[in-house]
């Protein structure tokens, strides 16, 4: 097991794909010591930035795990592109957590800042705190999302949560932002309290679950029906009823937009159109 | 500065030199007999092939259809960056990559003369100043004339000569190159939501029909002596069976070629060899068009060949791109510029099991191998359209392999593979017909005297390959071949060496090339003129002309003309 520890408060945005269970695995502490890193626009030894400390674990595992305790919010891309192993992280962290990662898993118990889980096809991040914009959504101007994989956040989540997403799951325990699953294909996001608005738009397939409060439901949704319970995975479902709705009409598609009875009784008007 | 390349493989195919050993000596920018050896830096090319500067005859690099591009596609650029180094600056890729970067690019594959080719009159000033940024390379630029309202206006009363001294002011003034035509007729009817779908159809308001069009500029260019021909991407590119079109457009003007003279350039040919009546059933049109370029000497073409990649579309061709953006659910811009084209931007991934992207892929080498005079036919990839210039290495291999073609072939989807005329194909060019295609056939075509060649007064841009002609067999060696015209091991450019195994050495500046067109008579700017641009641009006339001081390195070159 392998423990950093930041170094100083970090005034400059750091670029940090090295931070990755791929790129430790095999090397000594000596090694990973000398690993290159961008601080602003120079580069830096890891060892610069951060103290680095191995510890022996009894049962050697095959799997590197990186833990992270400290204030590492303006460190960016930690584990991008990661393939196996585990991250733990004691603090908050900066942007592009966990991007394009294909397995292994993430946990963060802080707060983690946008794009995290960008592009990601595979593997779990589960996150503690709150997360900022565009949670597993791809990168400016792309238009491919999340392929696979599972985010998990306890608090809330910023605007944009699971753009463009093609497969996987997104559950947010907290609030969400606008546009939760804008322009989603497939796969689930489940937002367990408040979402801002503007749910799904121009989603394409898909399942967008809202267990709170959804002040409108876009007008380019039908409602389709009234379900008792959706499942969001296997052997998880969350208890309804909820009014489900099919949308983006503008996109000619059938995504579905569940929305939870009890909490949105401004709702209850659609029921007329069953 | 006096540089001697020694001991090299020359292809310098304008002068027949076929790979003999021989010293090539510069003095100041220019290729002369010989230099004094004690004082002249030497480069030791022993082992190695020596070739005239790659020229490039049609990829989009500047202007405002790029730029929007750019502005279009950040998750291009965020996959492929370059730093700053002490001598290079930084820049972004990939296939719309950024000014400095386009330069650099070229310059480490051996380029150092590329032509614009689209650029609506309206946009030159835009377009001059992002040439101005692109170090390493000479270039040049095709202002779109052919929906130019004067030009139709002209052209519908038959007035050839008035129409001709227009677009002599139109050349010099916005500093041009050549006469580029975009699917004639076309783009003045997609001003009213409509399109022309066969050289003969009218267009709106004007009356006249892309055949006149054609033919009309064809004289024109004839009358200006310009030293290009008519530069033209014809009427249904990228619709299945347009290879009629293509040949309609091809046979229009063969009573206007002179003697062995081209008069015609079919720019991106694959893009308009599709045969069959849908997509289902899109087929391969190559052997016709082959057929009739090896039979005709009035037509050159280039390839316009599809990589499998990411990339992104732009041509002036805007009810094109509209249908591309259809085809493909992609997001898009479209753009009418105001009296002279339009244009328009789709990102768009070629894949290999597409069963339409894989002909596209066939198509482009069948045309390569089955017109059987190089001179006839260049390599580009009609830049970024069909894929980024950058994979220029990667289509000599397919050129000089069968085996490289091959093991392509196998990836494809099988219903391509299996109407594919590419495993019938013998052929494997050499490096002397390389040559050809990459620089001294597209130079000739241009009419660029002292580029793509190596004889004495020629100016000193040569490339220098890491490969030995002698000991490599290309068609067994193909990667090899792919690497060492990846990073040439030597950029000579003006006399300069500016890159060396892939590192930029130097940044030079190169040279903005235009015409300066001279006539008997020279339209005069009436008062009449400037109502007309009051009425018809956004732009008064006085801010439209590009003067001489807005070129950083201005390189003229007057043309007498006819008229």
């Amino acid at each position: 097991m392998i423990n950093l520890y930041p170094l100083k408060e970090f005034e400059f945005p750091i670029i940090a794909e090295c931070i990755n269970p791929d790129i430790f695995q095999d090397k000594t502490r000596e090694d990973i010591e000398k690993l290159k890193i961008w601080e602003g626009n120079r580069q830096r030894k890891l060892e610069e930035l951060f103290k680095v400390k191995a510890t022996k674990t009894e049962d050697q595992a095959e799997e590197t795990t990186i833990t992270i305790r400290g204030d590492v919010s303006k460190v960016r891309k930690i584990g991008a592109k990661m393939t196996n192993g585990e991250i733990v992280i004691h603090g908050d962290v900066g942007m592009h957590l966990g991007e394009e990662m294909e397995g292994g898993t993430i946990t963060v118990h802080g707060n983690v800042g946008g794009w995290a889980g960008s592009m990601m096809k595979g593997g779990t991040i589960e996150i503690h705190g709150n997360v900022g914009d565009y949670l597993g959504a791809p990168y400016r101007g792309s238009s491919r999302g999340m392929r696979g994989g599972k985010i998990i956040v306890y608090g809330n989540a910023g605007n944009e949560a699971g753009a463009y997403m093609r497969k996987g799951v997104i559950k947010i325990y907290g609030n969400t932002g606008q546009f939760a699953g804008l322009r989603m294909h497939n796969g689930t996001i489940y937002v367990q309290e408040d979402c801002e608005g503007r749910a799904g738009a121009c989603m394409t397939g898909g399942k967008i679950v809202v267990g709170g409060f959804l002040e409108s439901v876009l007008p380019t949704f039908t409602i389709e029906s009234v379900k008792k319970n959706v499942k969001i995975e296997e052997n998880e479902r969350v208890e309804g009823p909820f009014y489900l709705f099919l949308g983006d009409l503008t996109e000619n598609s059938k995504g579905k937009l569940y929305v939870l009875k009890e909490k949105n009784p401004h709702l209850s008007h659609y029921e007329r159109l069953l | 500065m006096e540089l001697l390349i020694k001991n090299g493989f020359v292809y310098d195919p304008i002068n027949g030199v076929n790979g003999e050993k021989m010293d090539i000596a510069t003095r100041d920018g220019k290729i002369v007999e010989n230099v004094n050896e004690s004082k002249a830096l030497k480069i030791d090319a022993s082992g190695m092939m020596v070739m005239p500067g790659g020229v490039d005859i049609h990829c989009h690099i500047a202007g405002s259809e790029v730029n929007t591009g750019r502005l279009l596609r950040p998750e291009d650029h965020f996959r492929d960056f370059e730093r700053k180094t002490p001598k290079t600056r930084s820049g972004v890729g990939y296939s719309v990559p950024s000014t400095f970067t386009t330069g650099y690019r070229y310059a480490r594959m051996g380029y150092t003369t590329i032509m614009n080719p689209s650029m609506p009159p309206l946009e030159a000033k835009h377009t001059h100043e992002e040439l101005n940024d692109t170090p390493m390379l000479d270039k040049a630029t095709y202002p779109l004339l052919g929906d130019w309202w004067f030009v139709l206006e002209y052209l519908k009363d038959g007035k050839i000569e008035e129409c001709a001294r227009y677009v002599a002011w139109m050349m010099t003034t916005t500093k041009g190159y050549a006469i580029k035509i975009v699917n004639p007729g076309g783009l003045e009817a997609w001003g009213s939501g409509r399109n022309v779908s066969s050289i003969d159809d009218q267009v709106p308001y004007f009356g006249t029909t892309s055949r006149e069009i054609i033919r009309g500029l064809c004289k024109v260019n004839k009358l200006l002596n310009l030293p290009h021909t008519i530069h033209v991407h014809t009427n249904n590119l990228g619709k299945p069976g347009n290879y009629l079109t293509a040949l309609d457009t091809m046979k229009c003007v063969e009573d206007l070629a002179s003697g062995d003279k081209p008069a015609i350039h079919i720019t991106h040919c694959q893009f308009c060899a599709f045969k069959g009546s849908d997509w289902r059933t899109i087929k391969s049109g190559a052997e016709e068009i082959a057929k009739y370029v090896n039979n005709h000497s009035h037509v050159t073409l280039d390839t316009g060949q599809v990589i499998f990649t990411d990339t992104t579309t732009m041509t002036a061709d805007g009810p094109f791109q509209y249908g591309l953006h259809e085809l493909s659910g992609n997001k898009w811009v479209n753009h009418d510029v105001e009296t002279e084209t339009s244009s328009g931007i789709v990102p768009f991934r070629y894949r290999r099991k597409s069963y339409v992207h894989a002909i596209q892929w066939s198509t482009g080498l069948e045309l390569a191998l089955l017109v059987r005079d190089p001179w006839k036919i260049f390599m580009t990839t009609d830049h970024p359209n069909g894929g980024p210039f950058i994979y220029y290495p990667r289509i000599i291999a397919w050129f000089m392999s069968r085996k490289a073609r091959e093991t392509t072939l196998k990836k494809i989807n099988p219903r391509a593979e299996s109407r594919s005329l590419l495993p019938s194909t013998d052929r494997e060019l050499s490096f002397y017909e390389i040559a050809i295609m990459t620089r001294a056939g597209q130079a000739n075509a241009l009419g660029l005297k002292d580029k793509g060649h190596l004889g004495t007064g020629a100016d000193a841009d040569i490339a220098v390959y890491n490969i030995n002609p002698e000991t490599t067999d290309p068609s067994k060696k193909y990667r090899t071949v792919r690497r060492a015209f990846e990073n040439a091991a030597y950029t000579i450019k003006g006399g300069k060496i500016v890159a060396k195994n892939g590192e930029i050495l130097r940044h030079v500046k190169g040279a903005t090339m235009w015409l300066d067109v001279q006539v008997s008579e020279p339209i005069k700017i009436t008062e009449e003129m400037k109502r007309r641009f009051r009425e018809y641009w956004t732009v008064e006339y006085e801010n439209y002309p590009v003067t001489e001081n807005y070129l950083e390195v201005s390189h003229p070159t007057t043309i007498k003309a006819d008229v």
